[in-house]
């Protein structure tokens, strides 16, 4: 290892970097517009969703129960009319999302005991869906105040189903920027690297640097440090932008959250130049980047809590650097907790670095064939 | 360094390297000289590139022996590195960097020491050209520019051999002259020097050369031993109907090609003493035509290589 040819990889870098408009403008632009979408679209509560109303009853009662509805603002009426089927035809179409219906015999199923009301719901939507639970909360209590009981036993009592039901809303910014950081990184770095090593191959340049006495790990490592500064970076701006747009806390130390960005930037470079000594043409780097970051975003638990996978699914989650990065950021940002506390993860994310960087080294071979 | 690799820098026996079926370099025996330009002549495709990253150890060969500079190629590749240059045919600087940046990256990258860095950098411009245009992104240079770039890139670390293939193939003929020129200083300063060309007139300058058909070696020697063997087989006839006087010689036995250079044809025969059938078939022709002997150049000795070879394999 010759720190002189190293350095002059780097520098290298950094020029053609610089040059690179389009790049640069990711480098900073993916963490903004990732941050905004997946904060603002996931964390927007679903207010004034389209309703149609059928209340056939239209009794004193049933008037208050649907008002009731209403005022919870989740939805906004757009339609009323007199039959259960025209409401039917209504969500069929996609004129509504939402449609309530209120029997004939509202009042005597009040009294029995039995569902008073029925809720229609586009399940298409499981967004709608979930909307959907927030009316059935609406308490029948004070639509009958004379009967306490009933309210607990009855389906309509929405709680019951409540429970089930997988509710979007509760997952703020909060809990989504910590792994927006890692989501970010594992795409941009990943492909950066990707894209590195068969972007010289392509333009001809290997054939110039294989011929010279750089080695393979002067080459490797040279194109990797330049991407840990922008890494470093982009966790800033996530950070910056997730404290002041969501006010998302960071309970534990900032040194550890960046450690561990550290150690997620690494894991993604080694794997990216681990896809550079393979892939043929940038087209094939990407297309293997995707492969790669598709089941991280879905396995990892960022979306979808990883304690509801099946046991198979889990440990090939455990190979994903990913997976331990969340835990690690979940655990300093939200619980204030120490990286020494989850070495486990920390150790984790640091063999899955040695091992993709020695397998690239090893398979970068200083031959054209 | 050994006493043999002083004369000889590049020596490889029964060189072949397939892709496939392919059988792109066929046995190739070579002896570059060390401290001379030698020359490698052929058409598209004939094995030159696939030749010479063998030699500098990037290609593994099927089969066959390589030294260069004493050292086994390509076990001792990595060793190898430090003691030559390669220019590649497709430019293969950093088109993004500007044209001191690539010279101080290779710099860096070939180990020229960082205190003679700068001033070896400085001389380079200065020597090829690009005072007025260091900034300037190699990317953005005219075909020409980016050859001579190379070329000073590839002599940056004062390599003891050099290996540079097509290098003038976008130079003008002005030009041309001038990289020659540095070309043979590079010689006398000590360089051996390989160079790859699919042009005659480059191929004549060389001290020795060979040349490559199909993979093959057809002939090799300096240009006037070259010439020297096809002494007394090679004519002009000057006559008003080249075409028909063409079809004419084509058929005499013999014959091995008939070329038409502007108004005059150029005839190459297999042996001396075909001169009365060629009188004859001009005859015939009804046109009258003077058939004259003329000096032999590279194209007739390359003519005369590729034909006996395609004449054997018949
Ligand atoms: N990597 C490869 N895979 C398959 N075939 C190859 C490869 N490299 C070269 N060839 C084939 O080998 C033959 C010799 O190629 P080479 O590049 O050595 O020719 P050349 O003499 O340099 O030609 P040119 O004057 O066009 O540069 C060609 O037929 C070419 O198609
Ligand atoms: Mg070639």
């Amino acid at each position: 290892m010759n720190v002189r040819r190293l350095w002059a990889i780097v520098v290298k870098e950094l020029r053609q970097l610089r040059r690179d408009r389009i790049t640069l403008a990711m480098v900073v632009g993916i963490p903004v517009i990732q941050l905004v979408l997946f904060g603002y679209a996931i964390n927007t509560n679903l207010r004034g969703l389209d309703a149609g109303i059928v209340d056939q009853a239209n009794s004193a009662g049933s008037r208050a129960l649907v008002m009731d509805m209403l005022a919870t603002g989740v939805v906004a009426p757009v339609a009323r009319v007199n039959t259960p089927q025209e409401l039917m035809a209504m969500i069929r179409r996609g004129q509504v999302g939402i449609g309530i219906v209120v029997p004939p015999d509202f009042e005597r199923r009040r009294i029995d005991g039995r569902a008073v009301a029925q809720i229609l719901v586009d399940g298409s939507d499981t967004a709608v869906q979930a909307a959907a639970a927030q009316l059935m909360q609406v308490p029948i209590d004070s639509a009958a105040p004379d009967t306490r009981a009933p309210a607990t036993s009855t389906p309509v009592g929405g709680r019951i189903s409540m429970v089930a039901f997988y509710n979007p809303q509760r997952r703020s910014a909060v809990n989504i920027v910590p792994g927006l950081i890692g989501v970010i990184l594992t795409m941009t770095m990943v492909l950066f690297t990707a894209i590195a090593i068969v972007r010289e191959r392509e333009r001809g340049n290997m054939e110039l640097l294989i011929a010279t006495p750089l080695t393979s790990s002067e080459l490797m490592i040279g194109k990797v440090l330049p991407y840990v500064a922008i890494g470093l970076v982009q966790t800033s701006v996530i950070l910056a932008l997730g404290t002041w747009l969501f006010a998302v806390p960071i309970l534990g130390s900032v040194v550890d959250v960046y450690l561990a960005s550290g150690l997620l930037i690494l894991a993604n470079l080694a794997l990216g130049l681990l896809i550079s000594t393979r892939a043929q043409s940038q087209f094939q780097a990407m297309q293997m980047t995707f492969f790669v970051f598709l089941p991280s975003i879905l396995l990892s638990g960022f979306m979808f809590p990883f304690a509801g996978m099946p046991k198979l699914v889990q440990w090939l989650a455990e190979i994903l650097p990913l997976t331990h990065f969340l835990r690690l950021i979940r655990g300093v940002m939200l619980r204030g907790a120490g990286l020494r506390e989850m070495w486990l993860d920390v150790l984790a994310l640091a063999v899955f670095t040695l091992a993709m960087m020695a397998l690239a080294i090893l398979r970068f071979r200083k031959r054209l064939d | 360094m050994n006493a043999a690799a002083d004369d000889v820098a590049i020596r490889a026996r029964g060189l072949t390297r397939c892709f496939g079926k392919l059988v792109a370099v066929d046995h190739v025996d070579l002896d570059v000289p060390a401290q001379r330009v030698y020359g490698f002549l052929g058409p598209n495709g004939s094995g030159k590139s696939t030749t010479i990253r063998m030699l500098c150890g990037l290609l593994t060969p099927s089969g066959g022996e390589i030294e260069v500079l004493g050292l086994k190629i390509p076990a001792q590749a990595d060793e190898l590195r430090t003691h030559i240059g390669y220019m590649t045919q497709k430019f293969s600087l950093f088109e993004d960097l500007g044209v001191r940046e690539n010279l101080e990256f290779l710099a860096a990258i070939q180990g020229v020491p960082k205190a003679k860095t700068k001033r070896r950098v400085d001389e380079l411009i200065e020597q090829y050209h690009f005072g007025d245009r260091q900034r300037q992104l190699a990317g953005t240079m005219s075909g020409g520019q980016k050859q001579r770039l190379a070329l000073a890139c590839a002599v940056l670390h004062e390599p003891q051999l050099l290996f540079l293939d097509e290098p003038t193939s976008a130079v003008d003929p002005e030009s041309r002259r001038d990289f020659w020129e540095k070309l043979f200083e590079l010689a006398d300063a000590g360089t051996t020097l390989l160079v790859s060309t699919h042009l005659m007139d480059e191929a004549e300058r060389c001290h020795r050369l060979a040349i490559l058909d199909r993979g093959a070696l057809v002939a090799d020697g300096t240009p006037r031993e070259l010439t020297a063997q096809l002494e007394g087989r090679t004519f002009t006839v000057e006559t008003d109907d080249p075409r028909a006087a063409q079809r004419a010689l084509a058929s005499v036995a013999g014959v091995l090609g008939v070329a038409q250079v502007g108004n005059i044809l150029r005839v190459l025969t297999g042996a001396e003493g075909v001169t009365p059938d060629m009188d004859r078939a001009l005859a015939t022709t009804g046109h009258k035509a003077a058939l004259a002997a003329a000096p032999p150049n590279l194209e007739d000795v390359f003519v005369a290589a590729t034909r006996r070879d395609a004449e054997r394999a018949a």
